[in-house]
């Protein structure tokens, strides 16, 4: 071999070596920011993982939304039209917020299936459905009207 | 009337761009000059007939034509004449439509500024485009035809989305649109380059100035989206990794990539397939954020309503254009010239270091937002990928940039060695460890961020302006354009990180229940409600807070968020108050009437150092149009010109 064919070897292989190092990283790093979508039969089902953060995805069931008048505390209820689950949230809510309108929640799971969430999405058009929430109502033999343009 | 006028443009404009993708390309194989001079004339009818569409969707906005579909949906009586003008590009339709007139727009430029570049070359570049023009103007016309009608219509539209009724949302889809749609310049450059079999050194050097401007775009648009956000959203965060930010920031990854391999190509001759490839990638990048951003695949704040079908056309036409520009590479590239050799310590070394960053942290934030699509597709669950992932993969890999950048400028050429490079930077890396400890200890902030945030935006910034201390002795003229552009840029760098460190390390954020006549104190500052009053706007009312807030004493401002019910289709939002500052942004946002009260949830933000982030941001993009508009490019083109024009020629004797 040539010495500029040597050094280019060299350089390729660090190159390789550098890439594959970054890739690893970044696929560890992928499973530990990993949230997994879960729907309220999912929960119901005990399929859902406890305390690992997870994302609960539904409808707020109409008549649920219960707020604490002395601090930001919000109680509601997801559901999928199955199942239910109880959700409990302090601070403020999105604008799209609504009772009867799709929700994805952050949060943890305790074993009495209660739902902390500290992060409340609601999206920005009022006829939008996240996808998941979509795919579990249908699963669950509710497919929203209103999802539909 | 004008929506008819309005479909007949846009097919003219199909019918011109069909033309221009196959008569100069067949030209330019023949050597036939009549063909290849049509390029610029049709280049300029399609522009015609695209603005002429664009004009006839606008006045259908402005004279509340119902009849037409997208006006019926996206408009209504109340909406102000200049958000009527910018709903035109407010969904889907009208803004694949702007896409097509900036696309336009740009083969306008080429066709006008490239008549010192030989006329094969400028026939080929406008062929290519031409051909993306097609594929664009088909997808409009065929899946998403802003002009459509309904009869009869309606009395009155459903309005804006109250979210794009804003400023911001007046420039960031046009300015982001410049820089993803400029890239396809570069693109058509590279293809044409491949197609006539001549990848060398002035190829690259006519295609810098225009991708260094779509890169500058680019980044302007990606800034005002930032700042958008931050005003809009009313959860005061600059950046959140979601899909469609990823979308954009991906292409600029690349083209930050691109601008730097190609400097390398046209002063060296060094890895120009690596060039071509580059120029490729930023392109197919675009197209790949325009489908995730339209088919709706993604759970994205930008989703709004989805249509499998145009999500399919996209997809189809990236595999096209992308897996055609590879087969082509793969066929030429034996014939694209070797560069020279160089030393491991070398201009050429450190510039492929850059590029193995930001080509590594583009396929990162790449990886983490199509996983998510991976992980369905393959029937393992529904997955999202949190925003950690995102922020330490990125400060990974960007902590070796900011410490090697300042030590670019200044390597030499083929060879060099690091005692020489790092002599005089070494009092620049003291002096700023040591202002950076200053200015921590005067601000009281101790954080890791914070502090390593300053010394590298002071070694960043100090870096730059050595070298343009340096050069400028160096030289009689005084700092050359390209110059003064790249120091800037690199000290916008230096800006940028200093904000993101500060608002990441000290923000102020607090949620807090509040009712008139109470003050809440958050990080120095008091925050007093007196009323929540009833205001009225054009097509909303609101709720509005009052507040007055207090340092010490002294009163510095008064603020009123407001809580708005847009008339038709009854959407909320927040309208968030903002006391910007260079130093500190003071950020309320309000939440919701509790109980009967009369308290209200409010979000109180104190963010420090925010609007530096911004600034960076267009530091940088002003250094890419200063860079872009340097007269070597130009130069050097005429004394090309000269020899084109002779071979030119002596090709028709």
């Amino acid at each position: 071999m040539t010495p500029t064919r040597k050094k280019r070897l060299a350089v390729v292989a660090l190159i390789v070596l550098g890439v594959g190092a970054a890739t690893a990283v970044a696929i560890t790093a992928l499973n530990d920011n990993m949230l997994y979508f879960v729907s309220p039969t999912d929960v119901h089902a005990a399929t859902a993982p406890q305390d690992k953060q997870i994302r609960l995805g539904g409808l707020v069931a109409a008549g649920s939304v219960q707020r604490d008048p002395d601090s930001l505390e919000v109680r509601f209820t997801v559901t999928d039209g199955r199942h239910d689950v109880p959700v409990s949230f302090e601070g403020i809510l999105p604008d799209l917020f609504r009772e009867g309108q799709g929700v994805i929640a952050h949060g943890f799971l305790d074993e009495g299936g209660h739902f902390h969430a500290h992060e409340v999405l609601a999206r920005h058009d009022e006829t939008y459905m996240p996808p998941e929430v979509m795919k579990s109502l249908e699963a669950a033999g509710h497919p929203p009207e209103a999802s539909k343009q | 009337m004008s929506a008819e006028l309005g479909q007949i443009s846009l097919i003219l404009a199909l019918v011109l761009a069909a033309l221009l993708s196959v008569l100069p390309m067949v030209g330019a194989q023949r050597n036939n000059q009549a063909l290849m001079k049509l390029a610029p004339s049709l280049a300029i009818g399609q522009f015609v007939f695209l603005a002429g569409a664009f004009a006839a969707l606008a006045a259908a906005f402005l004279k509340h034509d119902f009849t037409v579909t997208y006006v019926a949906m996206h408009s209504n009586l109340l909406l102000p004449w200049y958000y009527r003008l910018t709903a035109v590009w407010g969904s889907h339709e009208g803004s694949l439509l702007l896409w097509m007139l900036l696309l336009g727009g740009w083969m306008l430029a080429v066709a006008a500024f490239s008549r010192s570049v030989p006329r094969i070359f400028t026939a080929r570049v406008l062929s290519v485009m031409g051909m993306i023009s097609v594929g664009f103007l088909l997808f409009i016309l065929f899946t998403s035809n802003p002009f459509e009608r309904i009869l009869p219509g309606p009395i009155d539209g459903r309005d804006l989305n109250p979210l794009l009724q804003d400023v911001g949302m007046i420039f960031h889809p046009p300015l982001l649109y410049m820089g993803y749609v400029g890239f396809a310049v570069a693109f058509a450059f590279a293809i044409a380059g491949l197609i006539g079999g001549r990848v060398e050194r002035e190829w690259v050097r006519w295609s810098r100035p225009w991708t260094l401007a779509a890169w500058a775009f680019l980044t302007f648009g990606i800034a005002l989206g930032s700042w958008w956000a931050y005003y809009e959203l009313g959860w005061g965060g600059w950046w959140f990794w979601d899909p469609v930010e990823n979308a954009s920031f991906i292409p600029w990854l690349i083209g930050t990539a691109l601008i730097h391999s190609q400097a390398v190509t046209e002063k060296r001759g060094a890895f120009p397939a690596w060039t071509v490839l580059l120029s490729i990638a930023a392109f197919s990048m675009s197209l790949l954020g325009t489908f995730l951003v339209r088919s709706g695949v993604l759970t994205s704040v930008h989703a709004f309503a989805n249509d499998p079908e145009r999500g399919l056309f996209i997809l189809v036409f990236m595999a096209v254009v992308t897996g055609g520009a590879l087969v082509l590479y793969a066929l030429r590239a034996p014939r694209i010239m070797t560069g020279e050799g160089f030393d491991w310590v070398s201009r050429e070394s450190a510039l492929l270091l850059n590029n193995v960053f930001f080509t590594v942290s583009a396929a990162m934030v790449l990886l983490g937002t199509l996983y998510p699509l991976i992980i369905d597709f393959m029937g393992w669950g529904q997955i999202s990928v949190g925003p950690p992932y995102f922020g330490a993969m990125f400060v990974l890999l960007m902590t070796p940039v900011v410490l090697l950048l300042p030590l670019g400028p200044f390597t030499r050429w083929k060879r060099d060695e690091f005692m020489r490079i790092l002599r005089p930077l070494a009092v620049t890396a003291a002096i700023s460890i040591v202002a950076a400890l200053i200015v921590c200890a005067w601000l009281g902030s101790w954080s890791l961020r914070a502090v390593s945030g300053w010394i590298g935006g002071f070694w960043l910034v100090g870096g730059a302006l050595a070298y343009a201390v340096r050069t400028a002795r160096a030289s009689r003229s005084g700092l050359a354009r390209h110059q003064w552009g790249m120091t800037l840029a690199h000290a916008g760098v230096g800006v940028f990180l200093i904000g993101a460190a500060m608002v990441e390390a000290h923000t102020f954020e607090r949620d807090v229940r509040i009712a008139p006549g109470e003050t809440v104190e958050a990080a120095g500052y008091r925050f007093t409600l007196h009323e929540v009053a009833q205001v009225k706007g054009p097509n909303w009312r609101a709720d509005e807070a009052r507040f007055s807030i207090h340092k010490g004493e002294r009163e510095i401002a008064r603020m009123n968020p407001q809580k708005r019910l847009y008339h038709r289709g009854g959407q909320t939002m927040t309208q968030v108050a903002l006391k910007p500052g260079v130093f500190r942004d003071l950020y309320i946002a309000m939440g919701e009437e509790l109980g009967e009260s009369g308290a209200w949830s409010v979000r109180l933000h104190v963010k420090p150092f925010v609007r530096w982030i911004w600034g960076g941001a267009v530091l940088i993009g002003l250094g890419g149009l200063i860079a872009a508009s340097d007269r070597r490019y130009r130069k050097q083109r005429r004394q090309r010109a000269g020899a084109a024009t002779a071979s030119a020629a002596e090709a028709t004797t």
